[in-house]
């Protein structure tokens, strides 16, 4: 079935290819040429929305919690088949529980023959951990496949947890000096606040759907924050070009003008981003579901948004200006200089 | 931006087509591959979350070193005092270091220098780290304290996981798996990955003891049943019989032969009993030492301890001179062949824990297998179908980049000898949306130019020389964040790590090179006065 809509879809493309060779398609325009919508002005309403949604997803963190994997946890997951082709989960479960390891949680994953099995970690150190799926693996015995099992010992995971934290502040370190190289350190700050805020939306929403927080999520978390800059970097990139040209146009309208011309570009990337990651998430199937599913979230509704309404605007509260009060001057000196060199 | 010389040009092809064939192996079985020359069998390596297997990894117990370290220390000055005649009560380890009181005020000072003694220099690469191995100091009323420093204890952890490494790699290649491997991780543990293994549980058997054996003499003086009232010889302990039901022995600490004396152990059949055998073979000096003892102690029982616990004692019956032996204890074929690979990959110097443990069946890895390639090609025609209602002819050329752009990812991929995993494939898919928004840049940045007046060529030589420079900046800061993740990262998050790094390598090479060498061949062969764009 699959390899009949991959052909189709080959087909699709070799004629739009050909198509596209002899101009004969209409050009698509996503964006109208002619775009000049108020983005600066909007800040009023974006940043006490984000603000608002900061507070929540911190305040979500606090009570709800993130949903810890065994990466960052401890303890013992198993991914099983019934060899039946459908898993009693019931009769499992009353198995299960009659060997006293604690919190055992069973749940239906993929097809109704998959089971997901985790046991909390259990008291006494990485050797009862081992005993632990030991039993498991005894009670259940021969009547299930064991897809994949994982065991994590206590030090491990709190060295996973604390590696984890390390590296998103390493990535944000690094970049926030990279950019501070790059650009001024206003673009540098306003890039790490964005940055900050994406963070914080992305645990929100794991938070919320308690989707497992473990070792991916932490790379989906980087992926995110690297996606968002590369946003940020290119709206940046423009804004300090318009700097240059434009040394007298105020503020907000420079920055309009930067995000309304690179507005067709952040919208074309961002559907060829979706359409990448929603292929991942409808066929790449269960182990790597929960990833692709915060990128989506942080990557498609954060990401842009961040960089256009946030990352943008809050420029104007940095400190960049373009009439930096000396401003009148530079351009007497430029003007100057041309007289200066006819002088000679 | 748009003129390239004839060697530039070249150049450029060239690169790009030998990353590309690097990919080549991989298209071909492997048996295949083996009869190619060694430069051209570079090839990917599927994680074990894609191909099944199991990853554990080892940690040394490090108080167990420890203690190791300050038994010898103990006994060491136990014997420095002896030999110096000198007086003292209370040797004894305590607090992490050892303590002695010297009975004679007078004795004091000979007592510290002797134990100073024992202490030796560090040595490390330099050979004077200034560090000694041990600490003596007078801590008063006679008392002297011998504290083993930290750099000591490291350094026999360095040494205990070199040895441990060695017994691992040959009881792990026992089991006839195909290309374990096995590294050290850090200063204390061991990785040990074996593609295809289902069911670690064998394996876990194997590495979990530490098979320190032993053959001592059975303390005959006393019974068991006296022994645990109390009477016990200070030469002798206490010891469980391996398997159940426990039956105490009286065995005398002193050892005749130890395990590391084999030279090899093989399973097999009594030919009488029919019952499974481990018969065992010592080297020269052990088959003398055996000679000896046996020939010593005929008619009485002997001890084979493994790990402090009595396997057999056998009573000898005459003097055994060949160095050959067997050993029969209530084995099933299994325990009877497990004890032969023991015996034979030797003991470990400390015992190991298993604190992590991943495993993946074969079933698992070949659905996320399909389940990847499906969603890589579902997500790449996706994007393909969408560059060219977008950009149309320059879609044809965004997409021509962009697969070259995914096979020069496999090809340098191929040539690190990388681990593909499933989020790796997830990288690639993702890498394909970055790839193409360098073109995305290029090209909106021509239509910018193209509204702002220019003509067609200069449109398209501004767009270039605009955009690269966006394209470099927002590419860095992707890969600053890859980069972390390749560091903190282990097994299928570094794989994700390293296809998101190399993606980014690659498309930053083709937005620089590929794409303007095919739009100025564009331009060259059609000198268009309008950009269909």
């Amino acid at each position: 079935m699959t390899h009949y809509v991959l052909i189709g879809l080959g087909i699709l493309i070799a004629a739009l290819t050909v198509v596209s060779v002899f101009g004969l398609l209409p050009s698509l325009r996503i964006v109208p040429d002619d775009t000049h919508f108020d983005f600066t002005r909007f800040r009023r309403i974006s940043f006490p929305i984000s603000a608002l949604l900061s507070i929540v997803a911190i305040t979500l963190f606090f009570t709800h919690g993130l949903n810890f994997g065994i990466d960052f946890k401890g303890g013992t997951l198993l991914e099983v088949r019934a060899k039946s082709g459908t898993a009693d989960i019931a009769a499992m479960r009353t198995t299960l529980n009659g060997l006293s390891l604690g919190e055992v949680q069973l749940q239906q994953f993929g097809g109704p023959a998959e089971v997901l099995i985790r046991v909390a970690e259990q008291p006494g150190g990485d050797a009862a951990q081992q005993e632990a799926v030991q039993k498991v693996r005894g009670a259940l015995g021969d009547s299930v496949d064991y897809r994949r099992v994982e065991v994590v010992g206590p030090r491990v995971s709190g060295e996973l947890l604390a590696y984890g934290m390390l590296g998103l502040m390493f990535a944000i370190l690094g970049i926030l000096i990279y950019l501070w190289f790059r650009f001024e350190w206003q673009f540098a700050l306003g890039a790490m606040i964005a940055n900050v805020h994406d963070i914080v939306l992305t645990i929100g929403f794991m938070s919320i759907s308690q989707v497992d927080f473990d070792l991916t999520s932490i790379a989906a978390l980087l992926t995110i924050l690297g996606y968002s800059l590369n946003d940020t970097v290119v709206i940046y990139d423009r804004i300090r070009e318009m700097l240059r040209r434009y040394k007298k146009m105020p503020m907000p309208q420079l920055l309009n003008e930067s995000i309304n011309s690179t507005l067709s570009r952040s919208i074309v990337t961002h559907v060829t981003v979706t359409l990448a990651l929603l292929a991942l998430l409808l066929f790449g199937g269960q182990a790597i579901h929960s990833f692709t599913a915060v990128m989506m979230f942080g990557v498609v509704l954060v990401g842009t948004y961040t960089s256009i309404f946030i990352a943008a605007p809050i420029l104007i509260y940095l400190g960049v200006h373009t009439t930096r009060g000396e401003a009148p001057e530079t351009v007497e000196k430029s003007e100057k200089k041309p007289n200066a060199a006819a002088k000679k | 931006m748009l003129y390239f010389t004839r060697w530039k040009a070249l150049a450029i092809i060239l690169t790009a087509l030998v990353v590309c064939l690097c990919a080549v192996p991989n298209f071909f079985p492997e048996a295949q591959v083996k009869s190619w020359p060694t430069w051209a069998q570079r090839r990917l390596v599927l994680g074990l979350d894609l191909q099944g297997g199991s990853y554990l990894l080892l940690e040394v117990d490090s108080n167990y070193v420890k203690k190791e370290k300050l038994d010898q220390v103990r006994d060491d000055a136990r014997r420095v005092l002896r030999e110096a005649k000198i007086g003292y009560t209370g040797l004894n380890v305590r607090n992490d270091a050892v303590e002695v009181r010297i009975s004679k005020d007078t004795e004091q000072a000979t007592a510290l220098s002797k134990l100073r003694d024992l202490s030796q220099p560090l040595g490390g690469l330099m050979g004077s780290s200034g560090q000694r191995s041990l600490e003596v100091t007078d801590a008063g009323s006679g008392l002297i304290r011998l504290t083993v420093s930290q750099a000591a204890i490291t350094e026999r952890i360095r040494q205990t996981i070199e040895q441990s490494i060695q017994i691992v790699e040959r009881r792990v290649n026992e089991l006839g798996t195909v290309e374990p491997v096995i590294q050290r991780q850090g200063t204390d543990r061991i990785l040990v990955q074996v593609p295809g293994l289902q069911d670690p549980t064998h394996l876990k058997e194997l590495l979990g003891k530490t098979a320190k054996m032993e053959f001592r003499m059975v303390d005959t003086s006393v019974s068991p049943d006296q022994a645990q009232a109390g009477s016990l010889p200070p030469e002798s302990e206490l010891l469980q019989s391996a398997s159940p039901p426990p039956v105490p022995y009286v065995v005398k600490k002193q050892v005749l032969v130890s395990g590391a004396e084999l030279s090899d152990a093989q399973p097999g059949f009594d030919q009488r009993t029919g019952e499974p055998i481990v018969s065992f073979k010592f080297n020269t000096t052990g088959a003398r030492k055996f000679a000896q003892a046996t020939s010593e102690n005929v008619g009485q029982p002997f001890a084979i301890v493994l790990d402090n616990k009595v396997i057999s004692a056998p009573v000898i019956r005459e003097p055994i001179t060949g160095g050959q032996g067997q050993i029969s204890g209530n084995f099933t074929v299994q325990s009877a062949n497990d004890l032969a690979i023991l015996m034979r990959a030797g003991a470990l110097p400390a015992p190991l824990t298993v604190i992590e443990e991943r495993t993946v069946g074969p079933g698992l890895g070949q659905d996320s297998i399909e389940k990847g390639e499906l969603a890589a090609y579902v997500g790449s025609i996706l994007v393909i179908v969408f560059m060219l209602l977008t950009y149309r002819l320059f879609g044809v050329f965004a997409n021509l980049a962009v697969a070259v752009n995914v096979a020069m990812i496999f090809g340098l991929l191929s040539l690190l000898n990388a681990t593909l995993t499933l989020p790796g494939i997830a990288g690639i898919v993702l890498t394909v949306g970055i790839a193409v928004d360098s073109n995305v840049l290029i090209y909106e940045r021509i239509r910018e130019e193209l509204r702002g007046g220019r003509n067609a060529i200069s449109a398209i030589d501004a767009g270039f020389k605009r955009a690269l420079a966006t394209i470099l900046d927002s590419n860095i800061t992707t890969f600053i964040a890859a980069a972390v993740l390749f560091y903190i990262g282990t097994g299928p998050v570094r794989g994700f790590a390293v296809t998101l790094g190399i993606g980014i390598i690659t498309t930053v090479f083709t937005a620089f090179t590929l794409t303007r060498l095919i739009v100025a061949a564009w331009v060259r062969w059609k000198r268009p006065q309008t950009v269909p764009i």
